[in-house]
C-alpha cells in the first residue's frame, strides 16, 4: 500500500491549469504549424498564421491562449495499492481549480438559473481504480464553441459502421466553422450512451499523429481523417486543406441492439496535460 | 494579400465597398458582449428603455479573460456568432453597423446586412493573446453582475479581421 497525499494531485492539477491555459500541447502547436505551411488558400493560410502566432506569444507572454479557458475536465486512474490521505478528492481537485482560475476567465455557472459559481468549478471529475500503485492524472481544458458542436448517435446494429463513418464526418461537415477549426476529432464507438460519451472525450489526449495500438481503429482513424479534410472547411471555415488535425477512436463492448457513436468536437488549441504520481513523486509526461 | 485600414465608427460608404475575403486593420471604438449581455439588452429594449444605442456602432460577439499583469484586457478572441444570430437582423434594422465574430451566419442575418448595407467580421477564433495586443483602452458600459458577459466598449488599434460576409452577401464560407 503507497500513501499518495491528495493534495499532491491537486498541486499538480493547479500546476498543468496554470501551464496549459497558456500553452497549447505541442503536438498539436507543431500540427499547426505544418497545416500553415501546407496551406495555399491565402486567406486561410493568413488565419493559420494568426492562429500560429497566437500560440507562440501565448506561450512566450505566459498569457490565456485563448479567452475561453474551458471547463476543467479531470481523468484521475487510481492504483488499487494506493490509499488516498488527507482532504476529499474531490474537494481538493475543485480546490486546485479554484485557486488556478483566478487569474482565467470564469465559464462555469448554474444550468438552471445561469448564475455563475465565480470561480470556474466544479471540475468534471471521471476516476477510476486501476491496478498498480500510482496515480495518473489526466487534464484538460475544454472550451465550449467546440464542445456545443458535439454529439452522440445511438445507432442500429443494421445501419452499422458505414453510418457512424457518415455521421462521424457529418458532425464536423455540420460544425463548419464554429469549433475554431482546423478540429480535433474525439470517438467514441460502443458502450452504454454515457460510456461512449466518456470515450470520445478522453481519445483527445491522444497526441496528434500517435497511431492507434488497434490496427482496425488506426485504418478507420486514417480513413475518417482523410474524409473530413476532404470536406475543405479549412482552418476558421475560410476553405482549405486541413479541416482535422487528428482523428482518435477509442472503443468498448456494446449491446446486440446498438451501436453508439459519440463525437467530441476540440478546437485546434489543445489544452491537455498529464501527469503521474507515485512514491518517487510527481512526474509529467 | 493587401490589407485595408479602417476606422470605426464606420463610414456607410466604405463598408459597402469590402467584398468577403478581404483582410481588415480595424481601429477605433466597438461594444464587446455576447450571449448573456444580448439577451438583457433585449429585455431593455422590450421594456421601451435600451440600456445603449448602438445606431452606427460595431458589437463584437467576445467575453474576455482577465487582465494578467501589465495588460489593459486580457485575452479576447471571438465567440460563435451564430448563438446571436435571433438578436441580429432587429439590431442592423435599427442601426447597427457591423459585427465581429467567429463562423457563419443564418440566411436572415445575410439578408439583414444586405438590407442595410452592413457587414459581418470574422476575428481569428482561438487567437486571444494576440488580439489583446490590439486593445488600448476599456471602458465598463452595463451589466456588471454578469462579469466576463458584462457590456464593454472598447479601443483597439490594427485589430485584424476578415470580411466574413459583405453587403451584398458575399460569404467567405461559400465555396
Amino acid at each position: 500500500m503507497t500513501e499518495i497525499d491528495v493534495n499532491l494531485i491537486a498541486e499538480g492539477i493547479k500546476n498543468a491549469i496554470d501551464k496549459i491555459s497558456c500553452e497549447v500541447e505541442p503536438s498539436c502547436a507543431a500540427a499547426l504549424c505544418a497545416a500553415r505551411d501546407a496551406e495555399k488558400n491565402p486567406t486561410t493560410r493568413f488565419a493559420l498564421d494568426v492562429m500560429c502566432k497566437n500560440v507562440e506569444y501565448a506561450c512566450e507572454q505566459h498569457l490565456p491562449v485563448c479567452q475561453d479557458t474551458g471547463m476543467v475536465v479531470v481523468f484521475l486512474k487510481i492504483g488499487q495499492d494506493v490509499k488516498l490521505t488527507g482532504d476529499f478528492l474531490d474537494d481538493a481537485v475543485n480546490g486546485a481549480v479554484r485557486e488556478a482560475f483566478a487569474p482565467l476567465r470564469k465559464s462555469v455557472l448554474d444550468p438552471v438559473s445561469r448564475v455563475n459559481t465565480k470561480d470556474n468549478t466544479p471540475a468534471v471529475i471521471h476516476t477510476s481504480i486501476v491496478k498498480g500503485d500510482a496515480v495518473q492524472a489526466e487534464i484538460m481544458l475544454k472550451g465550449f464553441g467546440s464542445e456545443n458542436m458535439s454529439q452522440l448517435y445511438m445507432l442500429n446494429p443494421a445501419q452499422g459502421l458505414e453510418t457512424a463513418k457518415e455521421l462521424i464526418v457529418q458532425t464536423v461537415a455540420s460544425a463548419a466553422s464554429n469549433p475554431c477549426p482546423p478540429v480535433i476529432i474525439g470517438v467514441g464507438l460502443g458502450g452504454t450512451f454515457e460510456k461512449c460519451a466518456e470515450m470520445s472525450k478522453h481519445a483527445l489526449f491522444r497526441r496528434i499523429g500517435s497511431a492507434n495500438p488497434d490496427p482496425v481503429l488506426d485504418a478507420l482513424e486514417k480513413e475518417l481523417l482523410g474524409k473530413i479534410n476532404a470536406l475543405g472547411i479549412g482552418a476558421q471555415g475560410f476553405g482549405g486543406a486541413t479541416t482535422a488535425l487528428g482523428v482518435f477512436i477509442e472503443s468498448y463492448p456494446t449491446h446486440i441492439s446498438s451501436l453508439p457513436v459519440a463525437v467530441n468536437v476540440l478546437c485546434h488549441c489543445s489544452r491537455a496535460a498529464k501527469f503521474t504520481i507515485s512514491e518517487g513523486g510527481v512526474s509529467y509526461e | 494579400m493587401s490589407e485595408i485600414r479602417l476606422n470605426m465608427p464606420f463610414d456607410k460608404e466604405e463598408l459597402r465597398r469590402l467584398r468577403a475575403g478581404d483582410n481588415v486593420l480595424l481601429s477605433g471604438e466597438m461594444f464587446v458582449f455576447r450571449d448573456a449581455g444580448h439577451k438583457r439588452l433585449f429585455a431593455s429594449i422590450e421594456a421601451g428603455k435600451p440600456d445603449i444605442d448602438y445606431v452606427g456602432e460595431t458589437v463584437y460577439f467576445m467575453g474576455p479573460c482577465p487582465a494578467q499583469k501589465g495588460q489593459i484586457m486580457g485575452s479576447c478572441g471571438p465567440t460563435t456568432s451564430c448563438r446571436m444570430d435571433k438578436y441580429t437582423p432587429f439590431m442592423f434594422d435599427h442601426g447597427l453597423a457591423a459585427q465581429i465574430g467567429k463562423g457563419k451566419r443564418s440566411p436572415e442575418c445575410v439578408e439583414a446586412f444586405k438590407r442595410n448595407g452592413g457587414v459581418y467580421f470574422a476575428a481569428i477564433g482561438g487567437a486571444g493573446a494576440l488580439y489583446s495586443k490590439c486593445v488600448t483602452a476599456v471602458k465598463e458600459i452595463c451589466y456588471p453582475d454578469l462579469g466576463t458577459e458584462a457590456i464593454r466598449k472598447i479601443t483597439v488599434k490594427d485589430f485584424p479581421v476578415v470580411v466574413a460576409i459583405d453587403s451584398c452577401g458575399g460569404s467567405v464560407y461559400e465555396e
